[in-house]
């Protein structure tokens, strides 16, 4: 009994979904512009996190030693440096290679290189490059430096400079700016994925609403409700199935294109992105494009279910 | 069969549609209901179906109040009754043969009764050539007669036939009165609804008189009196 039902109502709504022709294809487009607007943001939430990781990543503090510090005690504050949690990464530069850096900068600035001549010492200290984890987390790496005693070499600071405090304004708008993209992110997306799964709601309510009468007269001919809502609930999940299999298809020609033109600026290869994650993407597209048939289909046929 | 006790139907507060409605039907009966347009033979059929609800009154189906059901019950109710309208009420996207399979598949029937019950009764109202033809394909005539095959398919105890014959042409009502005739021969009670003088006069069984929503005639073998 429940098989035959089941059968019957899955064959019904097959029938109805091919037989509506213009009808499930302007239902099939509206879903896919919803399951496109969903990758778009998945898309866009990818490419602003790469983002954000490249400016973190671009984000460092530098410590400088005075000239005569000795190597033995930088090593040993990269060390001390090193077992911080906030830290993600210590580079030392030795005052020979600083040097070098230096001349190869000013290379055609032949007056400088002269000036730098002129003294016998190599006037650059060693330095430590200092990356957090975290961009908030320079601060309190700066503090270590200013609290440990085991960085002065007698009464003298073997710190030359930090330049953390110079930094310091353009790291804290960073953070600000990195934690109000992830927020304002988040709300377009959810305004966005609302809007259309509503315009999805009133398409296939409006969809239901033209079949109100042959809805009474199934009624009238003794059809229970659960028999009347079925087909109309596969009609949904057929829907949702071709409009994540459209959508899927469209997304190829697109990532492509922003792959072949887009990477350097956004950053990161969408078409790779796209193909990395092809599996999860195109269950995500199906997953929402079968639920929101089916609720949408549920909501708006209960109206005409009530007695 | 159907017992009207006391109804009162008023879609507003002034003018009742139906007033003081007594009327009994046996089972068995050919009943046909004149009356002008707005005199209140559909309410009367609504009423029936459970499709409105009386102001005032009830109707009772054998023993049970129609409008007490839950439902549920409703549904296995109007699985007894067999509904023709004037306005055909054929499923758009169904061919005329999943048509009638659709009322046999929603009240439970097996696939196999199904593919022997549905040709015969197409053959019955002599469209067996158009099984596989959609509603609009139809004509009027053609239309009404798959309407009243999707209504027997059931083998329903009572037939209500709402103005059936309002959209067709003299030759199409004269066969669609002849197939509800046949309907009643074999046992099903038939409860006809129409404001058609040939009609009722071709019947010739038992006529009640609808005017302003109250019976003013009821005769055993009426003639159109109005």
């Amino acid at each position: 009994m429940f098989i035959t039902d089941t059968k019957r109502i899955i064959r019904s709504g097959y029938r109805s979904f091919m037989r509506s022709g213009f009808t499930s294809i302007a239902s099939i487009l509206i879903m896919t512009i919803t399951l496109f607007v969903i990758v778009s943001l998945i898309f866009i939430q990818t490419t602003l996190n790469t983002a954000l990781t490249d400016i973190k990543e671009k984000v460092d503090v530098t410590v400088y030693f005075v000239p005569n510090a000795s190597e033995d005690s930088i090593q040993n504050i990269k060390v001390a440096l090193e077992k911080l949690p906030e830290v993600k990464d210590v580079s030392y530069t030795s005052s020979e290679e600083a040097l070098a850096t230096f001349k190869e900068r000013h290379a055609n600035d032949y007056l400088t290189l002269q000036a730098l001549d002129e003294l016998n010492d190599n006037p650059l200290g060693a330095s430590l490059n200092v990356k957090a984890k975290d961009p908030s987390q320079y601060e309190s790496i700066s503090k270590y430096f200013e609290n440990d005693s085991a960085l002065t070499l007698g009464s003298l600071s073997i710190v030359d400079k930090i330049d953390y405090h110079q930094n310091k304004v353009v790291i804290d708008r960073l953070n600000s700016i990195i934690n109000g993209a992830q927020r304002l992110g988040f709300a377009i997306s959810l305004v966005l994925i609302i809007i259309s799964i509503i315009i999805t709601f009133s398409t296939v309510r409006l969809i239901i609403y033209m079949s109100r009468e042959e809805i009474s007269v199934m009624r009238l001919v003794g059809a229970g409700s659960k028999y009347i809502r079925g087909p109309f609930i596969v009609s949904g999940i057929l829907v949702g199935i071709m409009a994540s299999i459209v959508t899927t298809i469209i997304l190829f020609p697109i990532s492509i294109w922003l792959g072949n033109q887009m990477t350097d600026f956004i950053g990161i290869n969408l078409f790779t992105y796209y193909k990395a994650n092809f599996v999860q993407l195109f269950i995500i597209m199906l997953g929402s494009g079968i639920i929101l048939g089916v609720i949408s289909s549920i909501f708006a046929i209960n109206r005409y279910l009530r007695k | 069969m159907i017992y009207f006790n006391n109804v009162t139907k008023k879609y507003d507060d002034d003018n009742p549609s139906l007033e003081d409605i007594n009327i009994s039907i046996a089972a068995g009966e050919f009943v046909s209901i004149v009356g002008h347009s707005g005199a209140g033979k559909t309410t009367l059929t609504k009423l029936i179906l459970a499709e409105e609800y009386p102001t005032d009154g009830s109707v009772y189906f054998e023993s049970t109040d129609i409008h007490k059901l839950s439902k549920n019950e409703l549904t296995n109710f109007r699985r007894k009754v067999g509904i023709v309208f004037q306005d055909f009420r054929l499923l758009p996207n169904k061919t005329a043969y999943e048509n009638i399979a659709f009322a046999m598949e929603a009240t439970g029937k097996s696939d196999e009764e199904i593919a022997e019950d549905v040709p015969h009764v197409l053959e019955l109202v002599d469209l067996s050539n158009k099984a596989n033809h959609f509603p609009h394909q139809l004509s009027g005539g053609e239309k009404q007669r798959l309407a009243i095959a999707r209504a027997i398919i059931t083998q329903p105890e009572l037939i209500i036939a709402d103005e059936p014959t309002g959209n067709l042409d003299p030759i199409n009502t004269n066969e669609v009165v002849n197939i509800l005739k046949k309907i009643n021969d074999l046992g099903t009670t038939v409860l006809l609804t129409t404001h058609n003088r040939s009609v009722i006069d071709q019947v010739n069984k038992r006529v009640i008189t609808l005017e302003n929503g109250r019976v003013i005639r009821d005769d055993k073998d009426g003639k159109y009196m109005i």
